[in-house]
């Protein structure tokens, strides 16, 4: 099972980004082995439909779960109908790794 | 230009992708799209033996609405099963009424999609869960 963590930077110990379609990096944790992989976001500068965008890639990655601050409508309605699991975290300061931890 | 489609509500999915009749003495000739509204029309007034209005009212749509889209699901069906097609549910002018939950463990709010059929919470597996209710519908 595979699951996304919108982060602001590339490594563990960036911080979590609250924003979904719009977050820099998405890291992919593979919850089976524990490995993580980051993945730039393409479409974090996009002038429309960025959140639409990311659930395709999300769907392409094979993701089952996304953990960030907040989903828009699209985003929502999407990953609703690809059968995604959203998790909404509200807390400040968190880094990829905490988040990590917390899971397991 | 007309006016933009409003979603239509609907409580959950279809639980299948599809009918297929069997035993036909000819191929199976195309098949017929069931929209999800459809589905839950057809579900409500002929399943849950709500009224149109009643049934209106889970869906978001008016009265009126909702008898075009039951009326349209019935003649769909009917040509399914009078010319052997195969019936698809396709997604339609939908949106899942999703139920967000909450962990009172750990405040974390997130969904649980359909398949998903452990009822703990993602991050700290506690099974203390409350329902959120949307407050816009």
């Amino acid at each position: 099972m595979k699951t996304v963590i919108t982060s602001t930077g590339s490594e563990l110990s960036s911080l979590f980004d609250k924003r979904f379609g719009r977050a820099a990096w998405f890291c992919v944790l593979d919850e089976e082995t524990g490995q993580t992989k980051f993945y730039k976001n393409e479409n974090k500068d996009a002038q429309g439909g960025a959140g639409t965008k990311t659930v395709e890639k999300m769907v392409e990655l094979g993701v089952s779960k996304v953990i960030s601050g907040d989903f828009g409508p699209k985003a929502k309605d999407l990953l609703d109908k690809f059968n995604i699991q959203m998790v909404i975290i509200q807390d400040d300061d968190v880094t990829i790794e905490d988040v990590i931890r917390k899971i397991k | 230009m007309p006016r933009r489609r409003r979603l239509r509500r609907i409580v959950s999915p279809p639980g299948f992708k599809g009918y297929r009749p069997y035993g036909s003495a000819g191929d199976v000739s195309g098949s017929v799209e069931l929209l999800y509204e459809e589905y839950e029309a057809l579900k409500l007034a002929d399943y849950n033996h709500l009224n149109h209005f009643e049934a209106s009212k889970h869906m978001g749509v008016s009265r009126a609405t909702f008898a075009r889209i039951y009326e349209s699901a019935r003649r769909k069906i009917a040509q399914a099963l009078v010319e052997s097609k195969e019936i698809r549910t396709v997604y339609g002018n939908a949106f899942l009424d999703k139920d967000w939950y909450v962990c009172n463990d750990c405040y974390v709010r997130f969904t649980l999609p359909h398949r998903n059929r452990n009822r703990h919470c993602p991050m700290c597996k506690s099974e203390k869960l409350e329902l959120v209710n949307r407050k816009n519908i």
